[in-house]
């Protein structure tokens, strides 16, 4: 069967979640990679919770919030891009392609950005292959 | 009398040092041990062997308490007998809780710890490059045999059903006394909870600018330890001063000891309730308070292993527990 990967998707629902309905609206192609989760701003988003797709065979996670200055809560974008730094290092040291994650920031205007990082994405997965880490720990 | 509580106390892949912690207890010992009658203390302290334990009846031990991880396969078979032996189990200390230090073990792979240990570190003499075998014969008749080595660190919680968890490495001594009394007097909670008085380290840190009613200010430089920047102020928060300090999200029965003495907070006490990765938690804390990213990577470039910063007691416990093969 040919790979398709397989993309967790945290999206801010003032901007990027209403960013991803506008590309439908667009009628804006992308693949159906990536199932996406709404959650209230970027800085929810607990680094837990991107180690814990990861753990259970994501093969790649996309945090999606506001641009700089557009946050809703004020900085929580602030929070989440000093945490992601921390933790792409971090999931690096783990033995993952740091590849796997990306933090980006699509306001609720820029569809046609959102369908474009969904499809660039997708490629550079099926570049690196299928995350193997549950097969690995049932070896 | 026949009223005392049997109590077993097992150590597994740790050093020691927790039942030193409760050795430590000195005065408040004895009145506790009028208590307790310890009918296991192995391998440290009671002259008792491992068969001992394996022929007393199911279910006739009072309290049982294990420190250390399960590293090797003796250590999950008498993990799961005194399991079977015992009416409540405790994994006293973060090893059997999370893993501890010998967790990052997990980060390598078993050659390269081998390699460290019987071959390269510098007081090793071994020309013929032997590793230790499960098993081998003497003299072509006496064959004699050595637990196996497992594949990776796990806490106590992996291999057996745990009923309460205790941090700290050690548990402070002081918090053992608070700890073994609630014991003694049957004052529990309910079981799989971590035994904890629920307050973290900021919260009992002197350091704390909140106890001065300051708020906190965000972090704008990047330090560590073995740089040697000088000591800090007696009150001066160590977050603040640029020292990666885990104190917000560890508990604090130690009573914030490393902070009182200028040694930032490494995470030994464990989670505080109600969070499963240790590591991640930590992370996100740390995070939340940077000035700004450029901090951030300056925090990366300044700690070259962030895992081992972060997971440092508690990896093989969490999400991922180990280091993946190429991904």
């Amino acid at each position: 069967m040919e790979y398709t990967p397989n993309i967790v998707g945290f999206a801010c629902q003032w901007c990027t979640y209403a960013g991803a309905d506008l590309a439908g609206n667009l009628r804006c192609k992308y693949p159906p990679t990536i199932k996406l989760i709404r959650v209230p701003c970027s800085g929810r988003v607990k680094p837990e919770f991107i180690l814990d797709a990861l753990a259970k065979g994501a093969d790649g996670v996309l945090v999606g919030g506001c641009h700089f200055g557009d946050c809703h809560y004020k900085d929580g974008n602030r929070k989440t891009a000093n945490r992601m730094i921390l933790l792409k290092k971090m999931i690096a040291d783990m033995g993952f392609e740091p590849k796997r994650f990306r933090l980006e920031w699509i306001s609720g205007a820029e569809g046609q950005k959102f369908a474009d990082v969904v499809s660039e994405f997708t490629e550079e997965l099926i570049k690196l292959g299928p995350n193997t880490i549950v097969e690995e720990n049932a070896a | 009398m026949a009223d005392k509580i049997k109590f077993a106390f097992l150590l597994t892949g740790g050093c020691a040092g927790c039942e030193m912690s409760l050795v430590d207890l000195s005065e408040s010992l004895v009145d506790v041990l009028d208590h307790l009658e310890v009918v296991f203390w192995a391998p440290t302290v009671a002259d008792v062997k491992y068969k001992d334990l394996e022929a007393m009846p199911d279910q006739s031990i009072d309290l049982a308490f294990v420190d250390g991880m399960i590293r090797l396969s003796e250590h999950e078979h008498m993990a799961k007998v005194l399991r079977s032996k015992a009416k409540v189990l405790v994994a006293f200390g973060v090893c059997a809780s999370l893993g501890g230090v010998a967790g990052m073990a997990n980060l390598h792979p078993r050659k390269a710890l081998f390699d460290t240990a019987y071959i390269d570190s510098p007081s090793t003499d071994n020309p013929e490059g032997i590793y230790p075998q499960p098993k081998c014969v003497v003299d072509g008749k006496y064959e004699l045999t050595l637990p196996e080595f497992c594949d990776r660190v796990r806490p106590l919680t992996d291999v057996v059903t745990v009923d309460y968890m205790v941090g700290g490495c050690p548990p402070h001594h002081e918090f053992v006394a608070k700890l073994v009394t609630a014991i003694v007097e049957g004052n529990l909670p309910a079981k799989g909870s971590w035994l904890t008085g629920g307050k973290a380290v900021c919260d009992v840190c002197d350091r704390n600018p909140a106890n001065e009613q300051v708020n906190r200010k965000t972090i704008t430089e990047v330090k560590r330890v073995v740089d040697g920047n000088g000591v800090l102020e007696e009150k001066e928060c160590l977050l603040q001063g640029g020292y990666l300090c885990l104190g917000a999200v560890t508990q604090g029965d130690c009573n914030a000891s490393c902070p009182k003495v200028n040694i930032p907070c490494r995470g030994c006490g464990g989670p505080m309730p109600g969070v499963t990765d240790f590591g991640a938690q930590a992370l996100s804390s740390i995070g939340a308070i940077l000035e700004n990213e450029e901090v951030a990577e300056r925090m990366v470039a300044k700690y070259p292993d962030m895992a081992k910063m972060m997971y440092r007691y508690s990896l093989p416990a969490s999400l991922l527990g180990r280091k993946i093969k190429g991904q």
